[in-house]
């Protein structure tokens, strides 16, 4: 008796992962079919005639997808350069130096997360309007930066205070200058909290959607506002293709965040 | 001439703020001027009372939505988080912690994409459950609307939120979990009774962050459900679009803003009221 309710249990518990696993990877699973679906209408529950055709028409080196793409990846590169050029001495000067209301400076970096953001961009595109930098690569750098400036700034912050002040101390001892320590021993020790918050900024910046709709167009495509026109327009091959390029680097980021952000770093996050 | 330490910490996060109050806190401002300003100048709540003839319906729509998404969020998150750490059956355990992180770092565009193939009348989820002779053809339906909303928010966040939670569960004192688990508690009693309320405060920041997440999506609602009733974030960007009319845009953004601090405020007065307590 307690062995039939003890499989039962089982049964229903397997029953209940395979329901999870159908909700969790069915839409998933939907996205992939429509990327080789030539003909799928009504009736069939499947596509009627499979291939590549849109494959090759948004991997066309002219194709409107290689250029978003190109776009995507230089805006996001241009994002990671400033952001890193802002946080790394932001980071440093909110992880080592005596700063004046510390907590205060560590909660303004986190404001721009903590609204809800459409009614912000809607004003930046305003303002952009009026310098008439809207439209432009610049304009949608800057307003990825900022926006990904929290993860930045506190992974970067986390990641100079994991470093090991006796280190520093013993190379000023041997008369290296706070410099040459700093190049020589914080950076180098920090790089790979830092390296991972560019991965984070890149990938926030690949996916940005809402401030580049407002800021970014008409003339600046990403891959995101590719996608949403060509969904809006009803072409869902193309645009579940270029969902799928977009899960590439989401999912490859899932599976190894934890090799790039150490549990010492990941602890002293927001502290 | 040499700088003091202040100094030189202030100067080395200069550039950073700069960015933020440029790109946040000016057009914050802006924002909340613009919504009290009236046509003729002078402060006014028009733009409010157009706001709210126009909208009031999707004002209600959008708490609605975003209180449910939250609801059935935390209830996934504490199902998963708490199989995962009070199960016993390590294949299950195992199978679940592979499976629920996927959607984590998936964007909210990709989702609605999705979702928006996968909900349709003729999308894969109402094909299997025809394939599967659970139900006839012609009795499917489409869910893009409210519920595929919803549907998408919770796929999206539910990692997240789970992934805090079970963070939180595993740092817990095992003892105490083992202690009522001995004493012939079932393991639903003691993730309700034992484990959650330890817990709480983790829960609660990650529904709120969530919360505020899903007030600032704009493609989920555009892409998922098209038609009336709506997201605010689809009006504000429709009286922009459409009408360059960026007072009433403006006061359904304020209206965003009070909603998302109504939630931080909720979750600030329960860690006072612990603080107190204690």
């Amino acid at each position: 008796m307690m062995r039939l309710a003890s499989s039962l249990r089982t049964a229903l518990a397997a029953f209940l992962l395979a329901a999870f696993a159908f909700v969790l990877i069915g839409p998933l699973a939907n996205l992939a079919l429509w990327s080789v679906a030539e003909r799928w209408y009504t009736p069939y529950k499947l596509p009627v005639t499979y291939g590549t055709r849109y494959w090759e028409q948004v991997f066309r080196p002219t194709g409107d997808a290689m250029a978003s793409l190109g776009t995507s990846v230089w805006i996001a590169v241009l994002t990671v350069v400033v952001a890193l050029a802002l946080s790394i001495p932001a980071g440093y000067a909110l992880a080592r130096l005596k700063l004046p209301a510390r907590a205060f400076f560590m909660v303004l970096f986190l404001l721009p997360q903590a609204f809800p953001s459409v009614a912000i961009y809607i004003n930046v595109a305003r303002v952009f309007y009026q310098l008439g930098i809207n439209g432009t690569v610049f304009a949608v750098v800057l307003v990825h930066a900022a926006h990904g400036l929290v993860y930045s700034v506190w992974i970067a912050a986390a990641a100079f205070s994991a470093v090991d002040k006796d280190l520093e101390l013993a190379a000023r001892n041997i008369g290296a200058s706070p410099l040459r320590t700093f190049f020589s021993v914080t950076l180098p020790l920090a790089a790979p909290g830092i390296i991972a918050s560019g991965i984070f900024v890149f990938l926030e910046s690949l996916d940005e959607f809402t401030g580049t709709f407002f800021v970014g167009v008409p003339q600046v495509t990403t891959l995101p506002l590719l996608l949403y026109n060509a969904a809006m327009g009803g072409n869902y091959q193309v645009a579940s293709i270029t969902a799928l390029i977009l899960l590439v680097p989401s999912v490859l980021f899932m599976l190894f965040i934890e090799r790039f952000l150490r549990a010492d770093v990941l602890a002293k996050v927001g502290a | 001439m040499s700088i003091s330490q202040r100094q030189l910490a202030l100067l080395l996060i200069a550039p950073g703020l700069a960015l933020v109050a440029a790109l946040f806190l000016y057009p914050l401002s802006f924002s909340l001027i613009s919504a009290f300003t009236g046509p003729q100048g002078g402060v006014s709540l028009d733009a409010f009372r157009k706001a709210w003839e126009l909208y009031s319906r999707d004002m209600l729509f959008t708490v609605v939505i975003v209180l449910a998404s939250c609801l059935f969020t935390g209830l996934a998150a504490i199902i998963i988080a708490g199989t995962l750490t009070l199960g016993e059956n390590r294949w299950i355990v195992g199978t679940l912690k592979a499976l629920y992180r996927w959607p984590l770092f998936i964007p909210f565009i990709v989702a609605a994409q999705c979702m928006r193939t996968f909900l349709a009348k003729n999308g894969l989820m109402n094909n299997s459950f025809v394939a599967m002779g659970l139900m006839e053809p012609l009795q499917a339906v489409s869910f893009l609307d409210w519920r595929g909303i919803v549907a998408t928010f919770v796929w999206k966040q539910t990692p997240f939120v789970a992934l805090l939670l079970a963070g939180a569960l595993a740092a817990l004192d095992r003892a105490t979990l083992e202690a009522g688990r001995n004493l012939g508690a079932s393991r639903l009693r003691v993730l309700v009774e034992l484990a959650l309320p330890q817990v709480m405060p983790q829960l609660l920041v990650a529904l709120v962050l969530s919360f505020v997440t899903m007030l600032s999506v704009l493609s989920v609602p555009m892409m998922v459900a098209g038609s009336q009733p709506t997201m605010l974030t689809v009006d504000m960007a429709f009286r922009i679009n459409s009408y360059g009319d960026y007072a009433t845009a403006n006061a359904l953004g304020v209206v965003t803003y009070l909603l998302s601090a109504g939630a931080a405020i909720i979750y600030l007065k329960r860690g006072m009221a612990k603080e107190g307590a204690t």
